[in-house]
């Protein structure tokens, strides 16, 4: 009776194989999960850090993460940072909460996504709740209303010179289709008070169809 | 119904805001201003300016503080979560093809068409706030201005504020907070 002997050492030996990995399974996840919990507070607490100090436009925030993400922790290569910049550029909504999405993303998944949204939205919703809340009674001050009035023309000067900086940029690419688009969205815009999201969509429409197009007709001629 | 119309609101903001904070202006400018008056002109200027002073985006700083004036805490939550919503999404579906995929060709020729029109998005509600600035909101409609009823000191100071920022390219934030001061100075001292 020893043939059924080899497979019951088999069964045996895979059995206490199983049991022996589920136990350091075990015994792993606790650290896991220490490390995660780690990673996910390390997550939180960066990204609030860079709201709470990111001033005046979402731009500047990139840099910061690179300090952050790239050169102090040496969590993400050069490379990926300037894809992720791209993609966060190029995707709606707010430049700050795009790029903590996908570095949250990147580093711990889904859940790590929500770490890091909570981070970046924290800072703003609070202080701009504070704020409001004084808000009322700040308007009718004479002192704040000459500050803000004063204020209001520096905005203006601000974005005068974001506007020439980009549009510049557009018009060095010596791009007609580039130009044309900026000349018609603004005039749709700002004299015949088009609706926003309309040339939003035909513009991305455009560029997209255009494009392709490129590629078609490169494809063609090679 | 309140709440469902701030959300929306805000998920259209952050849903069609593609290209940094300024691009945000003319859609947030539209939804609180124009459609739904949540909002005066004046104190949307307001809000622009204040966003340029304190830390985050200002499309979640006008979410926060219009959710904030229409309903309170409750709303400030509401409104913020609905201009990231559409965000979390979409980054959260480019983020996972591109680490698939690494191909990146439909959104950079959607960007394409898209990079000068924010330009000009731009360009358009800065030209609104200028012409609130100078003319202290007197002036309705862009041919229906009065030259003379011009704001000097806001004149002024848009104008060296512009030519500092183009020389030297300091934080824009020193040159806001000089014409805060500046302008502390004129409108009440003088």
């Amino acid at each position: 009776m020893h043939t059924p002997l080899p497979y019951l050492d088999k069964a045996v030996a895979c059995i206490y194989d199983k049991i022996i990995s589920k136990l350091r399974l075990m015994g792993d996840t606790s650290i896991y999960m220490n490390k995660s919990i780690r990673l996910y507070g390390k997550l939180f607490t960066s990204t609030f850090y860079l709201s709470a100090f990111t001033f005046g436009g979402g731009y500047v925030i990139i840099p910061l993460m690179h300090k952050k993400f790239v050169e102090k922790y040496r969590w993400i290569e050069e490379k990926e940072m300037l894809d992720l910049t791209a993609i966060a550029q190029s995707t709606p909504g707010a430049m700050a909460v795009n790029a903590s999405i996908l570095i949250g993303y990147r580093l711990a998944g889904v859940f790590g996504a929500f770490v890091t949204i909570l981070g970046t939205i924290l800072p703003p919703l609070i202080i701009l709740s504070v704020i409001s809340l004084f808000y009322n009674g700040f308007q009718e001050n004479a002192v704040i209303k000459a500050i803000l009035k004063g204020m209001n023309a520096g905005v203006a000067a601000v974005v005068a010179d974001v506007t020439v900086t980009m549009g510049k940029g557009i018009i060095n690419e010596k791009n007609m289709f580039a130009v044309l688009i900026m000349i018609v969205s603004f005039s749709a815009v700002f004299f015949f008070n088009m609706d926003v999201i309309l040339i939003i969509l035909a513009c991305a429409i455009l560029g997209l169809a255009v494009t392709i197009y490129g590629r078609y007709k490169q494809r063609g001629m090679t | 119904m309140l709440y469902l119309k701030l959300f929306w609101s805000f998920f259209q903001i952050g849903l069609f805001s593609i290209g940094g904070g300024y691009a945000a202006m003319p859609l947030i400018q539209k939804q609180v201003v124009d459609m739904n008056h949540w909002l005066s002109m004046n104190e949307f200027v307001d809000v622009v300016t204040i966003s340029q002073m304190t830390p985050g985006p200002i499309a979640i700083n006008s979410a926060t503080f219009v959710g904030m004036r229409v309903s309170g805490t409750f709303g400030a939550i509401v409104a913020t979560v609905g201009c990231i919503f559409p965000s979390c999404v979409i980054v959260l579906l480019i983020a996972y093809f591109y680490y698939k995929y690494q191909n990146l060709l439909v959104i950079q020729g959607a960007l394409k068409g898209l990079r000068p029109a924010v330009v000009s998005l731009i360009a358009s509600a800065g030209l609104s706030i200028l012409v609130l600035a100078l003319f202290n909101g007197s002036a309705v409609s862009w041919f229906g201005i009065n030259l003379s009823e011009i704001d000097v000191v806001a004149a002024i100071l848009f104008v060296t504020g512009f030519k500092i920022l183009r020389k030297f390219k300091p934080n824009p934030v020193y040159v806001m907070l000089g014409c805060g001061a500046v302008g502390l100075i004129c409108y009440q001292f003088i």
